[in-house]
């Protein structure tokens, strides 16, 4: 599971490269978020500009992730492909995430905190 | 079941979530051929793989294994999908999305699941499910042509 990340001040952005994020790695997607996202500073952006395909079950590895967010932190999407913005689109989950154009915007952003 | 024509496009792949990502490479290179227009192709993938991973995950699941049949019909402004799995059942209320997602949910209620349904229906026509034996068929449209039938 190609998962990276790099902390920048009080951010960490997370960068997938993987261009597939489908149920036959949403597992693996899932464990490596879980460790990422386990300790770190208060916000986490996730760049999904090199993820050219999501499903259902990437989606819902994506929200996973989302959730784990404790008191007081944000979890920020940046850069999303055609394909995969259509899927937040038709299950109205765009309407759930704070999706930048991509992770430079992001970072110069302030982070919102989920309500 | 359309019979006496034959599809554009058939496939046999094991129910399993490897062989879904070969099969899914194998319609796109099917679909490049047809130059459908922008946005379609990766719509058709989409609900391929909702579909195709619906089998592997619940008809099939972990205890059993099997076949999965696609085949895949031409016509004037849509393709025709039939898939046939030799798997369990689908529930009753399967083919129906039955996630009502309001806009300004806190994260933590948010579904992890049930998202493939809402993806498949949104996409798709004439979606229909039938029990035949040992099998399950589904069948579905997807208009290719929107300035015939805008979807």
């Amino acid at each position: 599971m190609n998962l990276t990340f790099q902390d920048l001040g009080n951010t960490r952005l997370i960068v997938a490269g993987e261009p597939r994020i489908d149920a036959a790695v949403a597992i693996q997607f899932k464990d490596r978020m879980r460790e990422i996202m386990d300790a770190g500073p208060e916000r986490f952006i996730l760049d999904m500009s090199a993820v050219d395909f999501l499903d259902s079950s990437g989606l819902g590895a994506v929200v996973a992730a989302m959730k784990q967010v404790g008191a007081g932190k944000t979890f920020e999407l940046a850069e999303l492909t055609p394909a995969v913005k259509k899927v937040f689109a038709l299950t109205r989950m765009d309407t759930v995430f704070r999706i930048h154009p991509n992770a430079q915007a992001a970072l110069e952003t302030e982070p919102t905190h989920a309500p | 079941m359309r019979s006496g024509t034959l599809p554009s496009l058939q496939l046999t792949l094991p129910g399993d979530a490897m062989s879904v990502r070969f099969a899914l490479k194998s319609v796109m290179g099917f679909l490049r051929d047809l130059t459908l227009p922008e946005g379609r192709s990766g719509a058709i993938e989409l609900v391929l793989a909702e579909v195709l991973n619906n089998i592997t995950e619940h008809a099939y699941g972990e205890t059993m294994c099997g076949v999965i049949e696609l085949r895949i019909f031409r016509m004037q402004n849509r393709l025709h999908f039939v898939v046939l799995d030799d798997g369990l059942p689908m529930p009753e209320d399967a083919p129906n999305p039955n996630i009502q997602l309001e806009p300004a949910r806190a994260p933590s209620t948010l579904p992890e699941g049930g998202f493939g349904w809402m993806l498949i229906s949104e996409l798709t026509n004439g979606l229909s499910y039938a029990r035949t034996g040992n099998r399950n068929v589904l069948e579905f449209d997807i208009t290719i042509d929107q300035t015939v039938q805008p979807h």
